[in-house]
């Protein structure tokens, strides 16, 4: 039970990596990305938890750690603005070649 | 490469992986222990700079040079987006505003959420440094808050709001103007980026150094940074079928 919160984190990360390699569709692509990206969320805030500790806002009793708690944060920023430069370039592949499916991208054209 | 040998390659790669991360798992230090030496070091800190969110205080001061390279990145995206998204000339002729039939509750629901979203985004921002929240938090907010307009369904109303050169001059600004802010502590015989400003009273609006000036500029190029986004995408949905190049 201990070791939950990093299995769900080593889970999200895996399933994320083998739903990109699987991908019939870009946005699902760019979704599984996010998904994996999920899994660092899960494991920093686990690494900074601890028990019966509250919210990193002073003034507080025992907190957790909020190191790893801003860097989720930025995690999240950087994952939110590459997944719109991602479907950016969906829509212009969808665009240029008439398809959203990878496979069908064999030649990529100028 | 077919699907099949594609996806037993990647299951051979993910099976090591979950191997190598169960490995480091067992190794670390028990879940939900009391040993967290990054936050012992952090909270001096904090008390010491009056922030009482110490999220803010190692976003905006202690990491602040990251947090200036997390703000390039966002930029760096938005400008991204902006030049992938252009639309053509023909596209640009065919872009029409549908008026599309909007419920009645939904309308009344979105002006009346309108004011307070848009309060509590000016809220989250100002009060970063005090309680949950900053400028990346408040920032999204506000966009949040603008947009309720489109799903109001006023488009034009939206569109004559929406000064898209203004929130791309204010994206830039917040950045430019966070640099700024380290450069004049560089000025002023300190570290770039350092805790220059009087701290203040632990609890007041205005206290904790530089900490809500960076919250507040983050907040302004975040606003307008996602609205430039949000609003490259927007405008593709209303490319009239047909029209592709």
């Amino acid at each position: 039970m201990t070791y939950a919160c990093y299995g769900v984190a080593a889970w999200l990360l895996l399933i994320g990596c083998v739903a990109m390699v699987r991908s019939r569709n870009l946005v699902h692509t760019v979704v599984s990305l996010s998904v994996a990206q999920a899994g660092t969320y899960v494991l920093l805030l686990g690494v900074g938890y601890q028990r019966g500790a509250v919210a990193p806002i002073e003034p507080a009793g025992p907190v957790v750690d909020p190191v790893v708690q801003a860097m989720t944060l930025t995690d999240i920023v950087v994952s939110a603005t590459i997944t719109a430069l991602l479907l950016a370039v969906s829509v212009q592949i969808a665009k240029r070649h008439g398809t959203v499916v990878p496979d069908e991208l064999h030649e990529l054209r100028g | 490469m077919t699907l099949r040998v594609r996806t037993a390659v990647c299951l051979l790669g993910a099976a090591g992986v979950a191997v190598l991360l169960a490995l480091a798992f067992f190794k670390m230090p028990s879940f939900g222990g009391d040993w967290h030496p990054y936050r012992d070091l952090v909270r001096p800190i904090g008390a010491l700079h009056a922030t009482p969110n110490l999220i803010s205080s190692v976003n905006f001061d202690i990491r602040a040079l990251d947090t200036l390279g997390e703000e390039s990145i966002v930029a760096a995206s938005v400008v991204g987006v902006l030049s992938l998204l252009q639309p053509s000339k023909e596209e640009r002729k065919s872009i029409e505003p549908a008026e599309r039939p909007v419920a009645s509750a939904v309308k009344l629901a979105g002006y009346l959420m309108l004011p307070v979203t848009v309060l509590l985004g000016l809220d989250v921002v100002l009060h970063g440094h005090l309680t949950p929240g900053g400028g990346f938090q408040g920032g999204v907010v506000l966009v949040t808050g603008w947009h309720l307009l489109y799903i109001s369904g006023s488009y034009p109303a939206l569109a004559r709001l929406r000064p898209i050169d203004w929130c791309e001059y204010a994206e830039a600004a917040g950045i430019g103007l966070y640099a700024v802010t380290g450069i004049l502590g560089l000025g002023l015989g300190t570290e770039f980026l350092a805790n220059f400003l009087p701290t203040g009273q632990a609890g007041a609006l205005i206290s904790a150094g530089i900490v809500p000036v960076l919250s507040i500029l983050v907040g302004i190029a975040v606003a307008g940074g996602f609205l430039v986004l949000l609003a490259q995408f927007l405008e593709q949905s209303l490319i009239r079928e047909g029209s592709d190049s």
